[in-house]
């Protein structure tokens, strides 16, 4: 049956003609399907693999399947941490002349871990908070930009390694909407609707004995609420003092800077006697160390990432002596001679187990262990093949977790995914 | 359960000089199903969104039942709003998923299973509460998302263009059940879609709104039958009224060769802004084929006919003089200058046939050509 397909696309990938869009999503060839671990959904989704790289597909209505993308892409252009759309593919036809629903294409997202993954083996305590942490600061930026959600949860959210923590990326914006300015309505329900998710996604890890039964839902979803009202005061709350007390113009934005944000614009009135300041950041965006990291260095990574790559930077120019000297060629030194020949000693079969920039970072906690354990300065070479011996073999590929055989996944149901992977404990 | 009342609400966006919703005033009964529709943009999500605290009410108030709402946060405004998350829970069983808000609000383990077992009976899910919603159909399973709204016992439903991720069969299927559920549990409701037919199927009445200004708020027969405005004409029904203005000359609508008899009331509501002309307008299923000749009969051409089974309609061109000199005079849904006319299908003309048709008495609507509004009759 002649098919009458359309495919929006910023960058079509020809390649896109060749998958079988004549057949329902949920019976494509187990030969085309990535086995990828998937968050619960309404949707049928599955990842698929394409010239070389792997894309989620979801069916889903046409009118809602052309507006989430173009939210998709004004989150992109927001830079707002986000998945990439690819397309919207409509006019399916089966092969009997049926119309099939149309697909929305987003990129998959390399490295990310969905929850369900990182919840299916042994989990530290602290690891979940660590989650709940990256989907506060996720949903503070989102709620930034003028974005609500509508339905946040766990599921709806991919988390990668950012050094000791995780970045959470918004991967379902279906309910979403972009306005000027939230109000204050928008923000508590989406925060209220955040903690009920979370705690229902918990209950069903309980349900289905994924979780530590010590481990209290109810408390895990009040801290996301209570994570979130901090930050938010913190970012946007408006200070009262003293002229006296100038400094703290400038500690406000050093605290901001700390929690990884840039004030892009500070309001600052006096009252009629000019005795009394008061401040509010007007426009925060986050992202302050990566930024900062790409200016000297060009390296693009995520902010708790670069924060601890500037760290480095900073003991090396002071281990050199060049703290005085012009940053930017201080660090195009420190990236010749110490970032980039540990990155190039990792053999090339192991590169993708982890993100460049998370590897460097494990490397660096790895010269902390060494070095206590020796009580020396270990130098970075040996540090790297103790690294590569020890640590970095042991690891599970994260790239693209794999897990489930294909043949399994074809035939279970949407909704009863297993991820099943066997992930270190993290 | 409760009313719900909007006193003069308007919501102004920041940065904007025209309110999305207008010094809106309605007031919806207890128990009652209220649609609200109209084109994009026309302030009825923000219409829901306020009363749901999700926008700012800038001026005029919103009450449910004698409570004041204005400023209340969202959750604590006792309305649920459906379907807005109902991805279910694949380790939890049907009873869980439907009652795992209870649980996290701290109600009594008692009072949940109860109130699950009392809304699994209205949505025949009984049988498979214990099960996992692997077990159930796809039907079944959004019947389970509205289980978790319906244990919650709101005072009002909120639903936003619900159907509009489903595909065309289940969305007519869902909206039957969703019509006779929110009967049987008769919880105020509100109903928000852009799907006239929706709207006439569902609601027990209809609020249409343009611009952000409220149309008219009627049931569905009187928002069929006496339509106030030109808009709400040409917004309700399907196929879409057919409209055009025309001359009005002794007391006689012109339309072509045909003329119509202006009531007096209607002659006298005419001003001079008007310009002795009225706007009529006249449904597919408000004709009837007549012969040349016959004093309210025009010609129309037929273009295509469209066979139904139980209808056809005609689609054709308005032709005479009038018609000639200016091809915008009248229009319908299929266009400038065309008229859809329900005929017999037992009685088909042939594509290109010249045919004469006629409105059946008492069956046109009449507006001023000024202001759109409808006409004494």
């Amino acid at each position: 049956m002649a098919q009458n397909l359309q495919i929006t696309a910023s960058a079509p990938d020809p390649a896109l003609l060749d998958l079988p869009w004549d057949v329902p999503l949920e019976e494509w060839p187990a030969d085309r399907i990535a086995a990828l671990p998937r968050g619960i959904s309404r949707h049928v989704v599955r990842f698929v693999r394409l010239s070389g790289r792997v894309i989620a597909i979801k069916e889903i209505g046409e009118t809602v399947a052309y507006r989430e993308y173009a939210l998709l892409r004004q989150l992109k252009r927001l830079d707002v941490p986000s998945v990439e759309p690819v397309g919207v593919v409509t006019g399916r036809l089966d092969p009997d002349g049926e119309r099939l629903e149309a697909c929305l294409v987003t990129e998959h997202l390399q490295y990310s871990l969905p929850y369900r993954a990182l919840f299916s083996q042994a989990l530290r305590p602290d690891t979940l908070t660590r989650l709940i942490d990256a989907l506060a600061v996720l949903l503070v930026r989102l709620h930034l930009v003028g974005f609500y959600w509508g339905d946040v949860s766990l599921s709806n959210t991919l988390f990668r390694r950012d050094a000791d923590s995780f970045a959470a990326y918004l991967v379902d914006a279906e309910t979403g909407d972009l306005h000027r300015q939230l109000t204050e309505g928008q923000r508590t329900y989406d925060v209220d609707l955040a903690r009920t998710n979370i705690i229902g996604e918990l209950m069903d890890l309980a349900a289905g004995e994924l979780l530590d039964p010590e481990i209290d839902e109810v408390e895990i979803g009040n801290v996301l609420r209570e994570r979130y009202d901090e930050l938010w005061a913190a970012l946007t709350v408006e200070e009262t003092f003293d002229t006296a007390d100038r400094w703290r113009v400038a500690a406000r934005i050093e605290s901001l800077n700390d929690l990884g944000f840039d004030v892009d614009e500070l309001a600052m009135t006096t009252d009629i006697g000019g005795t009394t300041v008061h401040i509010q950041p007007k426009v925060v965006d986050a992202g302050h160390h990566s930024r900062r990291l790409m200016r000297l260095t060009g390296l693009d990574v995520q902010e708790n990432q670069a924060r601890r790559l500037l760290n480095d930077l900073d003991s090396y120019a002071a281990a050199s002596d060049r703290q005085n000297d012009v940053e930017s060629f201080v660090a195009h030194d420190w990236l010749n001679e110490v970032f980039e020949p540990a990155v190039r000693a990792i053999p090339r079969d192991l590169r993708g187990k982890l993100e460049t920039a998370q590897l460097f970072h494990e490397m660096l906690d790895h010269r902390w262990f060494l070095s206590e354990q020796q009580r020396r300065d270990v130098p970075m070479p040996e540090i790297v093949s103790s690294y590569i011996d020890n640590v970095l073999r042991h690891r599970r590929d994260e790239q693209a977790l794999l897990g489930i055989p294909a043949e399994d996944l074809a035939s279970q149901d949407v909704e009863d995914v297993e991820p099943g992977v066997d992930l270190p404990p993290v | 359960m409760a009313t719900v009342t909007y006193d003069h609400a308007t919501r102004l966006y920041p940065g904007t000089e025209r309110p999305a919703v207008d010094q809106l005033n309605l007031h919806i009964e207890d128990g009652e199903f209220l649609v609200l529709v109209g084109p994009s943009g026309c302030g009825k999500s923000t219409s829901l969104r306020m009363l749901a605290g999700l926008e700012d009410v800038n001026d005029g108030r919103i009450f449910i039942g004698d409570r004041d709402v204005t400023d209340v946060q969202p959750k604590d405004r006792d309305i649920a709003m459906v379907f807005q998350n109902y991805a279910l829970y694949p380790h939890m069983t049907v009873a869980d998923n439907m009652g795992f808000a209870l649980k996290i609000s701290g109600t009594p383990k008692a009072e949940i299973r109860q109130r699950v077992e009392e809304a699994a009976k209205i949505l025949d899910l009984t049988p498979y509460l214990d099960r996992k919603p692997k077990a159930l159909s796809g039907g079944q399973r959004q019947r389970v998302a509205m289980g978790r709204a319906i244990v919650r016992q709101p005072q009002v439903f909120l639903m936003d263009e619900p159907l509009s991720n489903l595909d065309a069969k289940l969305r007519v299927q869902t909206r039957t059940q969703i019509a006779s559920l929110q009967r049987r549990l008769g919880v105020t409701t509100v109903y928000v879609t852009h799907d006239q037919t929706e709207a006439l199927t569902m609601g027990d009445r209809i609020a249409v709104l343009k611009d952000g200004l409220l149309q008219q708020v009627g049931t569905p027969r009187e928002m069929y039958d006496t339509p106030a405005n030109v808009f709400v004409a040409g917004f309700i029904g399907s196929p879409a009224m057919n409209i055009g203005t025309f001359d009005v000359k002794d007391g006689q609508i012109e339309i072509g060769p045909a003329s119509l008899p202006l009531a007096r009331e209607t002659a006298a509501a005419l001003t001079e802004a008007d310009n002795n002309k009225v706007t009529l307008g006249f449904r597919p299923e408000s004709l009837e084929l007549s012969s040349e000749g016959a004093p309210n009969a025009f010609p129309v051409e037929v273009n295509i006919v469209e066979e139904l089974g139980s209808d056809a309609f005609i689609y054709g061109t308005l032709r005479g003089p009038a018609a000639q000199a200016d091809p915008s005079l009248i229009h319908s849904e299929a266009g400038d200058n065309e008229i859809i006319v329900r005929v017999n299908p037992k009685n088909v003309p042939m594509k290109g046939e010249r045919v004469y048709v006629g409105i059946r008495p008492g069956q046109e609507h009449l507006f001023s050509a000024a202001s759109g509004e409808r006409l004494p009759s």
